[in-house]
């Protein structure tokens, strides 16, 4: 009797080791076919990006096509580079930034002071729903609010306003949920010293949740750098560097896009991707860095 | 009732039927008229929910956050009535420490002793700063602990120093009244007993009026003793009288551990 239920407790037990290698092989191996896209496409913008970049690259603007073609027939490196990108790119999310982040951090306070209230509710809803609205279309309401409407033509403020608008209500839900995060007792004791309430939303309150703060700038920037479709209607391009917000200007997507459209240029793609996926990359590991640290 | 409730002279604070209800007609606390002896430390008691924050809260006007609060009756501060002052004056006169310690993260401990002044932005010299940190760290014997490290963030002290902390903040404004809603219920028995020390010391020159769960506390260190039941004042005297000898059924219920 004794013999005979030793062996079934065995064999249960040789079945479940069994399973629990199983699943473990099968987690082992869905983690690494979740993270090999994201090693596959650095590695490939690395292959194929990296002979392009340069110091000429970052401080020459792009080249016109017969001086590519050029170069591509006599096999050289393309010349030039795409500092008319990177300017307007810069430009553009350091505006976007300029509008969407004073808008986002006040809402994001008013939501956070008046978590019930019908009209906070409200702002919530929206925003939910502003961030789901398709890239395009925000291009499309800038393109009429701003191209038609202010600048009377494509420019750098038309794309910084579609781009402040995809923004915003990241902004918003990280400043809500980084000033939720801070516990009551801080705030009690500024009260506590009869501090007044807009003093300790100044002093005490951002202070305290700067990282997280921080933490969804970076993210809601790193979001936006990499957005085409809007500024196709907005920014338009350019092939200069251009300074002036109501002037069309070109920005590293924008021309990663027009490089795909020169069979001259394709191999300008890869060094683009490059680095704006290297750029987005550096801020999201930043704000990471920056989540891990903050209380 | 009425024999239950001590008389004092020339009180620093007293409360003249106060009533606050969180929502209509709901009570927190029920009809309090109570006075309170100037340099001593008074504990109030009771059972969770008899309204003893809400009552000491009442006294530097934080229970006015709450929404809805709906205030009956008069507090009068060192003979003032404190719904006519400035919130500011008053929160100076009365300071207030908390059951969690709660130094501002991003402030050094020197500046969390002079919070208050910062925060409020009075300005004021270098030279007096150096003297009011000094001076509320050594009332709380944290001076010698953190003299060479005045610099640091608040927040690297362990609880017990932090809640020391805490209170010299609230000494800094040089305060006539020091309210503490159970200062030690979230510290290590030893640092307890520091703080225990520290308020016995600290009533030389200021009042102290505590919240506290502990009833073996409130009779180490209170000189005066008030309990509190469903938000009414049940008994208020002479600590040791109200622990060898309570007036009140429910008082001795209380202490003896029958409720609570």
């Amino acid at each position: 009797m004794v013999s005979i239920k030793r062996t079934t407790i065995r064999d249960h037990a040789h079945r479940r080791i069994l399973k629990d290698k199983l699943i473990f092989g099968m987690v082992i191996f869905l983690s690494m076919v979740t993270i090999s896209p994201i090693i596959l496409i650095i590695a490939k913008l690395v292959i194929n990006g990296f002979r392009q970049i340069s110091l000429n690259f970052i401080i020459q603007n792009t080249p016109g096509t017969f001086e590519a073609m050029t170069a591509v027939a006599n096999g050289e490196l393309i010349p030039g580079g795409i500092a008319n990108g990177i300017t307007g790119t810069l430009l553009m999310v350091a505006l976007a930034s300029v509008i969407a982040i004073p808008i986002g951090v006040v809402t994001g306070i008013f939501l956070y002071e008046n978590p019930g209230k019908f009209i906070a509710n409200l702002t919530r809803n929206v925003a939910d729903i502003l961030q789901g609205i398709p890239s395009i279309v925000l291009g499309l309401i800038a393109y009429i609010w701003v191209v038609k409407g202010i600048t009377n033509g494509f420019s750098a403020l038309a794309g910084s306003v579609s781009l402040a608008i995809m923004m915003l209500p990241m902004i918003i839900k990280s400043t809500e949920e980084t000033l939720k995060m801070i516990p009551q007792t801080i705030k009690e004791a500024a009260l506590a010293l009869g501090v007044p309430y807009y003093k300790v939303i100044l002093k005490v309150l951002i202070p305290t949740g700067f990282s997280g703060l921080l933490t969804g700038i970076l993210l809601g920037i790193s979001r936006i750098m990499g957005e085409t479709a809007p500024l196709m209607l907005t920014a338009l391009g350019s092939t200069v560097v251009n300074f002036d917000i109501s002037k069309p200007t070109s920005a590293i997507p924008l021309l990663i896009w027009e490089f795909y459209n020169d069979p001259n240029m394709v191999s300008l793609i890869w060094s683009s991707s490059l680095l704006l996926m290297g750029v987005v990359l550096l801020l999201n590991l930043l704000s990471r860095q920056l989540a891990n640290s903050s209380i | 009732m009425k024999e239950n409730i001590e008389k004092i002279k020339d009180p620093i604070i007293s409360t003249r039927n106060l009533s606050i209800a969180y929502d209509k007609g709901n009570y927190a606390v029920k009809q309090v008229s109570v006075d309170i002896k100037k340099n001593s430390v008074t504990a109030i008691m009771g059972p969770s929910g008899c309204g003893k924050s809400t009552f000491l809260r009442a006294i530097n006007r934080m229970h006015e956050l709450y929404e809805n609060i709906e205030t009956e009756g008069e507090v009068f501060l060192n003979g003032k009535d404190i719904s006519k002052m400035q919130v500011i004056k008053l929160r100076r006169m009365a300071g207030m420490v908390f059951q969690r310690p709660n130094p501002f993260p991003t402030m050094s401990i020197y500046d969390n002793v002079i919070a208050g002044y910062k925060l409020n932005g009075i300005h004021i010299k270098k030279k007096e700063k150096d003297e009011i940190v000094e001076r509320s760290l050594l009332d709380v014997s944290l001076w010698d602990e953190v003299k060479d490290s005045l610099f640091k963030k608040g927040t690297f002290l362990s609880g017990g120093q932090q809640q020391r902390l805490c209170i010299a903040r609230a000494l800094a404004f040089n305060p006539k009244v020091i309210l503490l809603d159970e200062p030690t219920s979230a510290i290590d028995p030893v640092a307890t007993s520091k703080i225990e020390d520290l308020l016995v010391k600290l009533k030389k020159n200021y009042t102290i009026l505590m919240v506290t769960h502990n009833m073996s506390q409130a009779a180490r260190i209170s000189d005066y003793s008030l309990f509190m039941y469903l938000g009414e004042l049940v008994e208020y005297g002479k600590t040791k009288n109200m622990f060898t000898n309570p007036k009140d059924r429910r008082t001795e219920e209380y202490l003896t551990g029958k409720f609570g």
